[in-house]
């Protein structure tokens, strides 16, 4: 089974690499958010097989979140963008800086733990004494809700304004308007 | 460069195609399907810095000890950050999915180069 792991994490990693490219050039918009979704899947086996269990969990659920916001967004709707020339600058410098950068990110990586031997410093505290201090068997819950509590009332914090954001975004009629509508009954 | 760093390069490669999806494309779907990409990403290069070869997922059980569970977990740090991350990018992307619809009800499109008169 351990053998299997870095093969089948390549596997799915050149699967995400040719999804993302798919739902990018697809000329259907449902296609493309469909795309995607198999790219966020993808995505949650490869945090299976790193054994990451509750990351796989929260990815599956945010996908179908996600997924039925975009066919909301693009179901009825159709895209009149396909067919126009493209714009060459943005092409261009867009692949000249994806070169640049892949080509330091490869320098870079020389530098780097390799992978399979993580650096544990903060960790291995967390694991030597995350039973005795919180009482949780799962240590990311442990990390998660009590050693880095805040981290959490600020992602709370986070998800709170963009639900308002998009509420205060999607209302049909604005405050101000309404009020001004009244006015304009009490007035005839 | 040894064999051990080709997952963080493809990882790479994904962030470079969201960056793309971003930069070059007209259709504000596409732009937002660019950020889901990127991301996933950087998600997934910070899970893979975390990982250790044989590990075993960070979930003490009661046949185990604490000196060879810390000898063989995998690192929990960036899986409890990581986690953070993804729901807040759930946010993000219904925050601009509401700006995209609002954008397609008052021009009728979602091409960013006819959405020019930013007014009131």
């Amino acid at each position: 089974m351990e053998v299997l792991t870095v093969p089948v994490l390549y596997i799915l990693l050149f699967f995400m690499i040719l999804g993302s490219i798919v739902a990018l050039e697809a000329r259907d918009l449902l296609s493309t958010v469909i795309a995607i979704g198999a790219v966020g899947y993808g995505l949650s086996i490869i945090y299976l097989i790193l054994n990451a269990p509750d990351i796989a969990i929260v990815q599956v659920v945010v996908e179908v979140l996600v997924l039925v916001i975009l066919i909301r967004a693009t179901v009825t709707r159709d895209d009149t963008t396909y067919g126009q020339p493209r714009d060459v600058f943005a092409l261009a410098s867009a692949l000249v800086f994806a070169g640049l950068f892949l080509g330091f990110s490869y320098y870079v990586f020389q530098w780097m733990r390799p992978f399979g031997s993580p650096l544990m410093t903060v960790a291995k505290d967390y694991l030597a004494q995350g039973l005795e201090a919180t009482g949780a068997a799962n240590y990311v819950m442990a990390v998660l809700l009590d050693f880095r509590a805040y981290d959490t009332l600020g992602e709370a914090t986070v998800i709170f304004t963009s639900i308002i954001g998009a509420y205060v975004i999607l209302r049909s009629i604005g405050r101000k308007r309404r009020e001004s509508a009244f006015r304009d009954d009490a007035h005839s | 460069m040894p064999k051990e760093m080709l997952p963080y390069l493809l990882t790479m490669v994904l962030l470079m195609i969201g960056v793309y999806g971003i930069v070059v494309k007209r259709n504000i779907i596409k732009i937002i399907v660019g950020v889901i990409i990127t991301e996933y990403a950087v998600n997934c290069f910070l899970i893979l810095q975390g990982y250790r070869d044989g590990g075993i997922a960070p979930i003490m059980t009661a046949d185990m000890n604490t000196a060879t569970f810390v000898d063989k977990s995998v690192d929990p740090v960036p899986q409890a950050l990581i986690l953070t991350a993804i729901v807040i990018g759930l946010g993000t992307v219904a925050l601009m999915v509401a700006l995209a619809i609002r954008l397609y009800e008052k021009y009728g499109t979602f091409d960013i180069s006819e959405i020019r008169r930013l007014q009131g």
